[in-house]
Formats: structure tokens, sequence, C-alpha cells
């Protein structure tokens, strides 16, 4: 098997799974129970909290515990906004987002909220002056992506951290699911008040993720009850879920360190070999995250493609995993300005680091038969 | 080019007559300590002046390590360089360039080498020129300008240092000896052993445990503020006094109103004894005046009756806010507010007299003998050092 659709979910790492089932198993109770067992369960959870912040480089508080990227998002905008719809009703986001970043921003419009959607250019970036132009005085909320989950393309966040640290009233959110272990990025005096973080996709399990939230920060919680997270997130901690997402995060920041250039040479090793192919066209741009490649092969039905691929254990994707049952275009390329043509028919390889170099080529071979399979079909 | 150097100044220290080097030392030492996990890094003195030298790491984490260790008054970068006009002139700009967020800058040249050419004056107007003509959008203002940039041309080097970070100040933890401190959990007592470090107090602490009125987590929570003050010196000492069946003694036999400063009296008898027993001259508690009926003026002084070591009480006269805000700038607010029974919210007697005397309270305790109850409690006690860092192993390491 080729697995390269490591941006739609990763497999869970063995040891990852392997200390989410003897946490589930031994320590069963609820953290919040007053007894023994209860107290047993709290402490772990209070290490892995600790774990957590410690990598991230920010204090066990700032720390919630969710459910993945999708609840982190729509807990940091809804929440915001919700929170501060007294100070001002705008947000600016940008057209490239996530499902769950954008959609959630639409859904505000319809309870009084006014959102700008920044455009990008053609390498898929928002341009600094557009969003400083943007900002007004009822400005509450910016949301903007790290890596793009389609394309790859790494946003200014130390930029853009730096305008919002000059309006101490506007919160700054940055979807950081699919940059984390692959692209760096400051938490700590970063202007960041809010970051979202899911477990998924680094081998961990479905169902964990982070929301960090700067000391300060202040939100109205989606859930209500019993308190938990820092009143943040009620519900019953997810504490197999918590252990084994800080075990998933120790594991792809040492990965990270050890293999980071490595995953960019493949990346450069793809890039050629799919130039070599005459059909395609590449829209990840070079300075990209460099685990995502995207290109398009206009004329070709992408389904079509992956399917065949699939027979020979070749798994990628088109678009997004969360967009691409839609049978539209990609919106993240006709936001990057790219024809009808070329966003229908765009694919998405992304790589982990266990991807190897015979990985690729053998895909690279397995695409271009595919094409000229499906060329001969439709003749 | 690049920042290798950390000079560090010591305010207040520099006063302290024939003890000054003790102190140097001791600042020298907990320096070297806190940083040892950098490799690299080196801590040494010359001529009345301490830097750390970098070789090769980061200076931010080790500036915020510093921001810790008392006895820092403050701290600036600085790179060394040879006495050479083009490379200081390079380092200068260097330095300026480092902070783009300021607009004004003045220059400041202490030529201490009188074989160096050049006179401090006339170095002085080089290096502003050299720095406006290879710079944009900085102006030269000499009253109050955004950043300074002392340029120390010495025998052996010179020195470039710009932006003063501020330290902790205070005296180096251990320099002012020992002291017991007395810890329960709440928000006051580790203010309180913050504070006694900061003047320089090495602390161990003492802490009553009742179980099981009192939980394995009160317990935890002692030891995790404790880890919270480790921060700020080196490994602390907890001592974990068995008090349950002692309470309950004076719970059972003791009058209402007199239980509460007599638990408190027999509280300071086993410190004594462990002051005894560890060389600790003194104690420290949170105590805070009229906070609570053990802290009123009478409470204090038939309760102090049973020692003659002093008490330091460094929050005696402070109001609950700014103990609280040192408690939330130290990181211990957040612990401290945990909702577990401690041993002095699980007994409490229904009317504490709030004007308890001395005598009437060694009267009530002359009825009944307390010395088999009191050893037993001193012999029991369990001893746990705490380290900033977790080198013990735990049966949750695997996990995670």
């Amino acid at each position: 098997m080729i697995y390269l659709d490591n941006s739609a979910t990763t497999i869970p790492d063995p040891s990852v799974m392997k200390s989410f089932e003897q946490a589930s198993t031994q320590y069963f109770a609820n953290p919040s129970s007053i007894h023994q067992l209860g107290g047993h369960s709290e402490h772990l959870l209070t290490k892995a909290k600790n774990q957590v912040a410690s990598i991230l480089d920010v204090t066990p508080s700032e720390v919630i515990f969710t459910s993945g990227g999708t609840e982190g998002n729509n807990t940091a905008i809804k929440g915001i906004a919700l929170e501060h719809r007294k100070r001002g009703k705008h947000i600016i986001t940008t057209e490239i987002e996530h499902p769950s970043v954008y959609d959630a921003c639409k859904s505000l419009e319809d309870l009084g909220f006014e959102v700008t959607y920044l455009p990008v250019n053609k390498n898929g970036v928002i341009s600094i002056e557009d969003l400083k132009a943007a900002i007004r005085k009822d400005t509450i909320l910016i949301s903007i992506m790290h890596v793009n989950n389609e394309i790859g393309t790494i946003q200014p966040i130390e930029k853009i951290g730096e305008i919002c640290k000059q309006f101490p009233k506007l919160f700054l959110h940055v979807d950081h699911v699919q940059g984390f272990g692959k692209v760096p990025l400051e938490l700590r005096n970063s202007g960041i008040d809010l970051c979202t973080l899911s477990g998924h996709k680094i081998h961990g399990l479905k169902g964990t993720g982070i929301l960090y939230m700067r000391q300060g920060v202040n939100l109205f919680p989606l859930f209500h009850g019993g308190n938990q997270e820092q009143s943040f997130r009620s519900g019953t901690e997810n504490l197999a879920g918590a252990v084994s997402l800080g075990k998933a995060l120790r594991l792809i920041k040492e990965m990270e360190q050890t293999q980071g250039t490595e995953l960019k040479s493949l990346q450069a090793i793809l890039r050629e070999k799919l130039t070599e192919i005459d059909e395609v066209q590449i829209n990840t741009p070079p300075e990209a995250a460099p685990h995502i490649m995207n290109f398009s092969v206009p004329g070709t039905k992408p389904e079509v493609i992956i399917h065949m691929l699939g027979e020979q254990e070749v798994y990628i994707s088109t678009k997004s995993a969360c967009s691409s049952k839609q049978k539209e275009e990609s919106r993240i390329l006709l936001a990057c300005g790219y024809s009808k043509e070329r966003a229908s028919s765009a694919y998405r390889v992304s790589m982990s680091y266990s991807t190897t170099e015979e990985d690729i080529l053998q895909f690279a071979d397995y695409l271009q038969q595919a094409i000229n399979q499906f060329r001969k079909v439709m003749e | 080019m690049q920042y290798d150097h950390i000079l560090i100044r010591y305010g207040e220290m520099a006063l302290k007559g024939k003890n000054r080097k003790m102190f140097i030392l001791k600042l020298q030492e907990n320096i070297q300590h806190k940083l040892n996990d950098f490799p690299n890094v080196k801590v040494k003195r010359t001529q009345g002046r301490m830097f750390i030298l970098l070789n090769g790491h980061q200076p931010e984490p080790i500036i915020e390590r510093c921001k810790h260790i008392f006895g820092i008054q403050s701290m600036s970068l600085a790179i060394k360089v040879e006495n050479e006009e083009s490379v200081i002139k390079e380092a200068a700009l260097f330095a300026l360039k480092k902070n783009p967020t300021i607009e004004t800058f003045k220059i400041t040249v202490k030529r201490i080498n009188k074989d160096f050419p050049i006179r401090s004056q006339e170095m002085n107007q080089l290096l502003g020129r050299y720095l406006l003509t290879n710079t944009d959008n900085y102006t030269v203002d000499v009253h109050q300008p955004d950043m300074e940039i002392r340029v120390e041309i010495r025998l052996e080097a010179t020195y470039i240092t710009s932006s003063v970070i501020k330290g902790p100040g205070g005296l180096p933890v251990g320099t002012s000896g020992k002291s017991l401190l007395l810890l329960s959990g709440g928000i006051d007592s580790p203010v309180a052993g913050y504070l006694a470090m900061k003047r320089g107090v090495q602390i161990e602490a003492i802490h009553f445990h009742s179980p099981p009125f009192t939980s394995e987590r009160a317990k935890q929570k002692v030891l995790d503020l404790t880890k919270q003050l480790t921060k700020f010196g080196k490994s602390i000492q907890v001592h974990i006094v068995p008090f349950t069946k002692l309470q309950q003694e004076i719970f059972r036999t003791m009058p209402d109103g007199y239980a509460m400063t007599i638990m408190r009296r027999m509280m300071m008898r086993i410190s004594e004894q462990v002051c005894d027993q560890q060389s600790i001259l003194s104690l420290t508690t949170g105590e805070n005046l009229g906070q609570v009926a053990s802290q009123t003026m009478e409470s204090m002084n038939a309760i102090n009756e049973v020692t003659t070591y002093p008490i330091i009480r460094p929050l005696i006269t402070m109001d609950k806010s700014d103990i609280i805000s040192i408690s939330q700038e130290i990181g211990t607010y957040e612990t401290s507010i945990l909702p577990y029974e401690d041993c002095c919210t699980i007994f409490v007697p229904k009317s504490p007299k709030t004007k308890p005397k001395r005598e009437k309270a060694s009267h009530f305790e002359q009825k009944n003998d307390f010395s088999e109850l009191l050893k037993e409690a001193v012999e029991g006690i369990e001893t746990i050092k705490v380290t900033a860092k977790d080198n013990k192993k735990d049966k949750f390491d695997d996990l995670l």
C-alpha cells in the first residue's frame, strides 16, 4: 500500500494506540470523581496537559482538550464572536480556509455578523496590505490558517501576529491543523490568541484535538455542563484521548527534528517527477509546506483516476476530504485564480514522515499509467 | 554576527561590604545551577562584572530562566569583539538592527583601555555617523533615546550592549540562611515562601496531612506548589507530618473555642522540632493580619507563645488582593484554588475564639498529655525532595 492521503488523516502510530488502550482500561475513572481512582485519572490528565503545554511552549492552563480540528475552530470562532459581540460584529478570514472555519464564519452572518473574506494571490497567500485595510473599529476576530489543507500554502502568520499586537482588542485565531509537526509556528509572544490542533493529522486518534487559548482570552463555550477544561469545554474528559495525543505530539515533534529535511527533498523529487508528466499542472507553489503537493490534470475526471490508483493500492485524494464529496470545483483553487477546468481536475498528494522515495517513484509511474488508460477509454 | 554574552547586573548586593564576595559567589553558583541543561553555557566574573557566555546557545530561553534568579537586578545582551574600529562599528550596527521597533538611539562609549587610539567622544560621533548612514528610520536622541547602545572598550575586548532587561531583584537564594515554611495549600503560604526566597532565604516546607480527612490530592497539591517554588531556587525538601491522631485528640478533648488555637500551637511545636533536626533557624508562615480567626493579634500572641524561633511573616500587613496578584504572577494561584480539604478546613470549630488568651490555651493543654502523640507525629514524618525537573520516573511515563 502507498498511502499518500495524510492530510485527510494519518495512520495511527501503534505506540499511540497502545497508550490509548492502556489508559482506557487502567484509568477509566472520571477525573472529577473524588475517590482515589478519580485522583489517579486526574493526575494522569494533568501530566498529559503539562506535556502538551511544554511541547507547545505555553502554560497548561492555556491548553483545552477538544474532539479535534472542527471543534477547535468552531469553539474559537463562534465562542469569540458570541462573547465579544457587544464590542463589534466584524470578522476577518480568508477565501481559502477549511470548511470548519469558512462555514462557521458563514453561519455567523445569519446571526448578524459581517465577515470579510480576504482574497489570495496565485500562490494562495493573502496580502498583508489587504489585511491591514480590512481591519475596522468593530473587528473582533481574525481567523487565518497557517498551512492550507489543499495546496500547502503557508500564510505569513508571524507578520499577521505583529499587526494584531497593535490591536489589543482584536483576537487572532490560527487553524494550525495541517501545519503542526511540519511547519513550525511559535505561539508564545506571537500575537496569536487561539490556535487549533488536531490529533489524527499527526498519527494520533480521531476525536482528539487541542485548542490553545492564550491566558486572559475569554470565550462563550459551545458546551456547557460540568465545567471541565477550565470551563471552556464541558464534558467528561477523554482522558485516554488526551494521553494518546500527548504522546502523538511528542513523537511528531521528534520526527520533525530528525526528518524535516528529508520530507522537503521527497517533495522536490515528487515535483520533478510530476513535471515529467505532460498533462500535469502543478498548483502547489515551491515555498509551501513540505508534505502537500497539489496538481491538476485537465481533461481527467479525478474520481475515476483516484479509483484506478486505488486498485493498485495507491491512495491520494481530490481537494480536501471534507469537501471532496461535493462534485464542484475546488473553492481554494478558484480563489487562487485558476480556471474552472483546472480547479475541477485537481489532485492532492500528502505525505508523512514514513513516506519513502520508493513510494513517490511508484506513485508517479502509476499516475502516468492511469492517465494513459483514462485517455484511451475516453477516446 | 550574534549576541554571545549576557551581562548580569546585581544592584543592592554591591553595597554589602564584607559579605559581598559571598553574595556574588552564591549568585554565580545559582545561575550556573539554573542553566546546567545548557551544556556550553559558562558563568564568568571579571572586574565587578558577571557574564553568561552563551557559546552558541540562543539567548532568549536563557534570559527567561534568569528572570527567576533572585539577585539579578537587570541583564543586557552583549557582543564581545576585538578592540578594532571596524568590528566595533559592525557590532553596534547589529545591536541597533536587532531592535526594529525603536526609532531613536544614543551611543555611549567608555574607553577604559587608554591604549585604544580613538578617544571616547570621537568614537561616539564616529559610531553615530556610521549607524545613521547605514540604516533608515532611526534618529539620534541623546536625552530620551528609545535605546542606548553602550560600547565599553576594555583591556581584553570591547563589549557592546543594548536594551536592558529587568531581573527579579532580591538577594541570591541561600545567602540568608534557611527557614521552614508552613505550607497549607492555600493561596498565602506559597507567596510567603516566594517572598522569603526573594530575600535570599533557602526554604524547606512542612505540611500537616490528616488522612482520610485530607486526601492524596491535597498532599499532591502541596507537592505541586512546592515544585512551582523550585523555579526560584534549587530543590526543596517537604516534610509531611501525619497529623490525624493528634488533630482528632485535640478536637476531642479541648474546648471547642480553643481547639484551633491549640492545634496551631501543636503545629509550631512540631515545626520547631523539625527545625532542630534540620539545623533551620526560623519559621515562615503565610499569616496575614486579620484574615481569619487564627490570624488576629490575640491569636498570634497565643500561638507564638510556644516557640522562641523567629517567625518570618512576609504577608503580615499585605492586602489580600496584592497577595493574590503575586500568586498569579508566580504561577501558584491556579493550583492553590483547587478545592481540596486541608487540615485547617476539615476540623473547623463552630465558634473559634478570635481573641484567645495565652494563659487559657496553656491551661487547657495541661489537662491532657499530648507528648506521646506529638512524638509519634514527628517520628512519622515523611520527607520528600521536590526538584524542578521530573527526574523521577513514574507509572505514567510510558503512556506519554
